[in-house]
Formats: C-alpha cells, sequence, structure tokens
C-alpha cells in the first residue's frame, strides 16, 4: 500500500477483489466493498449469493484467497483471527440467534460488555458500578429489562435475536454485521427490529444481510445486492429493485 | 431467584460439612474408640474410605473441564497416575536400604534390571518438597502442552475425547516398559515411610484419610472459585456457544488450556493421596477403563454441578467394592447399565435432578410460564 488511497483511508470497511472457493466451488468472485463511518447498509441477494461467506471473511472465520479486506483504513482483518477483530470493534449477529443458553439474559450482556478479555482479567473481575449502568442502558434499549433474570434458554424467539442484537450493542464495536436479524419473526416484532437497528445504526455503522424486503425498505439504507459472490448493483432500493438485471436474478422470482 | 453465583451454595454448605463431619469422626472412630466396640472403624475401612475420597477429587477435576467448559477428556487417569508415580518415586526413595536388594540409593527393580546408577528421572525425589512439586508440575505440564496443541488447532467434541483417550494409552503402553525406568508392569510398591512415618501404621492411614477429605474440601472450593467468577462464565459460555464467544473477542484456546491445566494438577494431587493409601501405582492406573469410569461417575452424580461429580465417585466406587466381592463377575454390566440408565432417565444425574425437584416444589404455586432460573442447568 505505497500509493495512498483516499477510498481506502476515508473508509471503515474496505474490501477489494475478495476471492474465496471451497473446494472449488467459487463463494466470492470479486466481491468489492466500501463502507463509509457511520454508515449503515443492507445487503440482499439471493441464496448462495455469498453473504454470509462476506461476514466470515470480515470477521475472521474464514481467511481469503485474494483480495484486501481493511478496517479503519489501516487494519488488514485478513492476517488477524476471531478474537482480535473483535477487539478492534467488529460485532456479529448470527443468523441462528446464538446467545448463552444457560446464562441469565443479564450474564448474556455482561459476558458480552466491552471489558478487558483476557483470562487472568475475568478470574478476578469484579462487575463496577459502570458496568451495571451499562448493562441497565442495553437491557433499556432491547427492551429486555423485565426478562433480566431468565435463563436465554427460556426465552421466546424474537427476545433471543434482541438479546444477540443487545450483545453486540454491549460489546460496543464500531461496525455491527447483523445476519439476517428477523428471520422467523412475527409482523410487530420485525417492526420493533427496525427501529432498534435504526436506533442503533445512529451511533454505529452497521451491515444488515436480510432477505425480508418490507424489512430492508423500513430501514430505509443504501442497498447492495449481491449475485453468485460479486456487486450485482448498488444505490437506494427503489434503484436497484429497477435494475433489470437485479430484477431477473433476485425480485423477479 | 436467579441462579446462584455465591461461593457457597446450599449443596456447597452441605459437603462441606459432611467432609468436615467425617475429618472428625474417622479419627475417633478409628483410634480413640475400643476395637471391641460398635463404632470402631478397621484400618481397611479407613484407607478404602480415603480412596474414594481420591476419586470424589478426581471426579471433581474432571467435572470443571467437562460439566462447565465441556471437554470431555477420556484421559483424565492419566493426569491421576502420572500425580501417583510422582508421589510412589518418593516413596520408593524412601525405602532405602530396606528393600530386597538393600541398595540404598536405588530401587528394588533397578537393582533387578541390573543398573548401576539412578535413572535420572529419579533425581530429587528423595525429597518431599521437590515430589510434591512434581505431583503439580507433571500433570499440569502434560496437560498445558496437549491443551496447547489440541484447543489451538481447534479440536474439539469427540476428536477431542478420542486423542486424550489415546493419551493415556501411549503412556499405558510406554510406562510398561522397563526402559521408561518406572518399574515395568509390576509398577512402585512395597512402601515403607511417608514423611518419616510408616504408611502401614493405623495412624497415618488416619491422617491420609482425613488429608484426601481437605484436599476434597479444598479442590471445591477452588472449582468453586472458578466457576462462580466471570472466568467460570465465559466457560459456560464456550460450552454453550464456542463461535459466538470467540466473535465477543474472547481466546477461547487460552481459557480451555488454563482451565484444562488447573483440572489436572487437581488430579495429580488426587493421585498422589491416593497411592500411599492403597500402596501400589503401576501402569494400570493409565488403562483407558478407569479414565471413562470417572466419566461415568460424573454422569451418574450430575455433570456441571461438582458437589455431584464427588458423591457419584463415592456412590459408584462403593458400588464396585460391594459388587465386585458380591457378584465379582457382574460388576461391569452393572456399570454399564448403571451408565445406561443415567443417561435415559437421568440424564442431570442425581444432583441435577434432586436439583430441579426441589426447583420445582418451590415455584409450584407460580404459572411455570414465569419460572424463575434457579433452574439447576449446569450455569450453577
Amino acid at each position: 500500500m505505497t500509493n495512498v488511497n483516499p477510498t481506502l483511508t476515508n473508509s471503515l470497511l474496505y474490501l477489494d477483489g475478495i476471492c474465496v472457493s471451497f473446494d472449488g466451488y467459487k463463494a466470492l468472485r470479486g466481491l468489492s466493498l466500501v463502507l463509509a463511518p457511520g454508515e449503515m447498509r443492507a445487503i440482499i441477494g439471493p441464496n448462495g449469493a455469498g453473504k454470509t461467506t462476506m461476514m466470515d471473511i470480515i470477521t475472521g472465520k474464514t481467511k481469503p484467497d485474494e483480495g484486501d479486506v481493511y478496517f479503519g483504513g489501516t487494519h488488514d482483518l485478513s492476517t488477524m483471527d476471531e478474537a482480535s477483530i473483535a477487539e478492534l470493534g467488529i460485532g456479529r449477529k448470527f443468523q441462528k440467534p446464538t446467545v448463552f443458553e444457560s446464562h441469565t439474559v443479564e450474564d448474556n450482556i455482561l459476558l458480552a460488555l466491552k471489558a478487558p478479555r483476557s483470562p487472568l482479567a475475568n478470574l478476578f473481575n469484579r462487575t463496577g458500578p459502570e458496568q451495571k449502568t451499562r448493562i441497565e442502558e442495553v437491557l433499556t434499549t432491547t427492551r429486555l429489562k423485565d426478562h433480566r433474570h431468565r435463563l436465554a434458554a427460556n426465552l421466546s424467539h424474537g427476545q433471543k435475536q434482541w438479546l444477540e442484537i443487545g450483545m453486540l450493542l454491549a460489546q460496543d464495536p464500531k461496525l455491527l454485521l447483523v445476519d439476517e436479524p428477523v428471520a422467523g419473526m412475527t409482523d410487530a416484532e420485525t417492526v420493533t427490529t427496525a427501529e432498534l437497528l435504526r436506533e442503533i445504526a445512529r451511533d454505529h455503522s452497521v451491515v444488515v444481510v436480510e432477505h425480508d424486503m418490507t424489512f430492508v425498505r423500513d430501514l430505509d439504507v443504501k442497498v447492495t445486492v449481491l449475485h453468485e459472490g460479486s456487486v450485482l448493483a448498488e444505490g437506494a432500493l427503489d434503484h436497484v429493485s429497477s435494475d433489470p438485471r437485479v430484477i431477473e436474478v433476485y425480485l423477479g422470482r | 431467584m436467579q441462579t446462584s453465583y455465591d461461593l457457597l451454595d446450599r449443596r456447597g454448605i452441605i459437603m462441606l460439612v459432611l467432609l468436615g463431619l467425617f475429618a472428625l469422626i474417622v479419627p475417633i472412630c478409628a483410634l480413640l474408640v475400643p476395637k471391641t466396640s460398635l463404632f470402631f472403624m478397621p484400618p481397611y475401612v479407613v484407607a478404602l474410605l480415603g480412596k474414594y475420597l481420591c476419586y470424589a477429587l478426581l471426579a471433581l477435576a474432571l467435572d470443571l473441564v467437562w460439566g462447565y467448559c465441556g471437554i470431555l477428556s477420556l484421559g483424565h487417569g492419566a493426569f491421576f497416575a502420572l500425580g501417583g508415580y510422582a508421589m510412589g518415586m518418593y516413596l520408593m526413595r524412601q525405602i532405602g536400604t530396606r528393600g530386597v536388594y538393600a541398595n540404598a540409593e536405588l530401587p528394588d527393580f533397578m537393582v533387578f534390571l541390573n543398573w548401576k546408577e539412578l535413572h535420572f528421572t529419579w533425581y530429587g525425589f528423595q525429597h518431599f518438597p521437590y515430589a510434591a512439586l512434581m505431583i503439580l508440575a507433571v500433570p499440569g505440564l502434560l496437560a498445558f502442552v496437549f491443551g496447547w496443541f489440541a484447543f489451538r488447532s481447534r479440536v474439539t467434541g469427540v476428536y477431542l475425547s478420542i486423542i486424550t483417550q489415546a493419551m493415556t494409552y501411549a503412556l499405558l503402553l510406554s510406562f510398561f516398559r522397563n526402559d521408561m525406568g518406572f518399574g515395568g508392569n509390576n509398577g512402585l510398591t512395597d512402601f515403607k515411610d511417608i514423611l518419616g512415618y510408616s504408611v502401614q501404621s493405623d495412624q497415618t492411614r488416619v491422617a491420609l484419610c482425613v488429608l484426601s477429605a481437605l484436599a476434597l474440601a479444598a479442590g471445591y472450593l477452588l472449582a468453586r472459585a472458578i466457576v462462580v467468577s466471570k472466568f467460570g462464565k465465559v466457560l459456560i459460555a464456550i460450552r454453550d456457544a464456542e463461535s459466538r464467544t470467540r466473535f465477543l473477542g474472547y481466546r477461547v484456546e487460552n481459557f480451555k488450556v488454563i482451565v484444562f491445566t488447573i483440572s489436572a494438577m487437581m488430579a495429580g494431587i488426587a493421585g498422589a493421596l491416593f497411592v500411599p493409601q492403597v500402596g501400589i501405582i503401576n501402569p494400570s492406573e493409565f488403562a483407558p477403563a478407569n479414565s471413562i469410569e470417572a466419566v461415568i461417575w460424573v454422569a451418574v452424580g450430575g455433570r456441571g454441578t461438582l458437589v455431584g461429580a464427588a458423591l457419584g465417585a463415592i456412590l459408584v466406587s462403593f458400588g464396585k467394592t460391594y459388587f465386585t466381592g458380591a457378584l465379582p463377575e457382574y460388576w461391569l454390566f452393572a456399570l454399564g447399565a448403571l451408565f445406561v440408565i443415567v443417561t435415559l432417565f437421568l440424564p442431570k444425574g442425581i444432583i441435577g435432578t434432586l436439583g430441579e425437584m426441589w426447583a420445582r416444589h418451590r415455584t409450584s404455586p407460580p404459572k411455570p410460564s414465569d419460572k424463575p432460573s434457579n433452574m439447576p442447568a449446569a450455569a450453577e
């Protein structure tokens, strides 16, 4: 990176020409995506378009065969592991709600809370008043205050999704990656979730992967359409949904 | 109404009180009560109880990694045996000229093998502090190195269980070899003194039995302190959703290797207390079946409860003593049946099921939907 690349230095997340293949199957073919600081972006695309693989690349679960992944213009994510990427400030919500089922709601948030992650620091940890206040805030935002002492296993599907979003909030990342947050939710829950994400987007950058077009419309943000491992179109939802290629591969079905 | 995170919960207090009473009653019944009395405890019972307590400590160590961190080790007997060997080597070097060959320096088996000088692994074992250090260091180091590679390479689940099994089997085979320098298949035995006291005397037996009870209590407190800390919550998080824990920024492998090492050291202490009470250590302690039996103790008592692990070890070992006396051919069938029954009907083990019944009993009036979270789930 000898030349100064203004797109790179001004970006929060910068993916350029990413290729990944699994046993010969090309999951990503030259995917490029730039996210500005503070931006919220929706990613749509049919099954197998590479949405989840893209998340895996950003969070360090999968290493790209080719291409650059930079965070904040300087950190090369392709050389880091999950834990260091998380500490850098990238939080991830899984497609299937993944919370710690045998912990209480409150402890789930506590574990996610921004704090030292080393084993020793955790062995001698005392939860201070600031941390407690922060837990309160997250519980309020995610509407889980009344459920704080319940085991996460006993929450409804929607509540688990919110708890996981709450854990992301507690982590206080610079960038949140949210994979299909409203899959399996009721309409009312979907509306609440859109509200919750917009609230979060006020002071975080967010990437949302979603199938649900009503939900994407509710979010009202710039949309990137993926198809067969690369970007097919990008822009406002109305703009991309009028693109004939998009209609053909995705919306038309 | 939430899951108990106090260092001492009701079960823990009961267990510690019982161990305290035990430590008081055994010396009285074994040493002070006249031999004709109904309350007299013969020395073989003292040794037997001491042995059960050592098994209980091994089970506790296993529960710490399996019940709380999901690491199903099928090789924990190896750490127990290594601690036992370290103690056995100290005891061998205390024999001195009282051995069959009356060699002040070399243990009998080395004289028998025509060795001219002490095998280098035995240097320093005549000093108890050095032996005590090795009791912790050898199992700890093995667990650390093993865990370092296994957890870093993200070996989990059944694959990890298989390689722990392979580890103990490899140790079994190598300890069988005479040129390893640990007595081959005869192992180490014929002990005389421990810290200047005869291992055969009633007083020493009682002291060792009481020490085993205290070690179990201390082991419980340490394990409990670990699992109620935030470190312990991370362990449970790893057990329930490992990759989620990783994406939160925790280095899962570091947590695992630390708890695995601590657990191995506890198992080593258990083995070290076991050897002077049974009077022998040989490679059969490394047998995979021993490690699997330890897993059954934990499953029977209730994994993820600590108290249950200790209880399961004592109950199953007691059953084994009884069965192998009364119906020796059927013990393995009984053990197998026990494991099947517990898996099918008591998946949470004795303590877990009792805790669940207790929780249901206490909350029977309110409707089930607002069930409080003091389920005896492994979160405790």
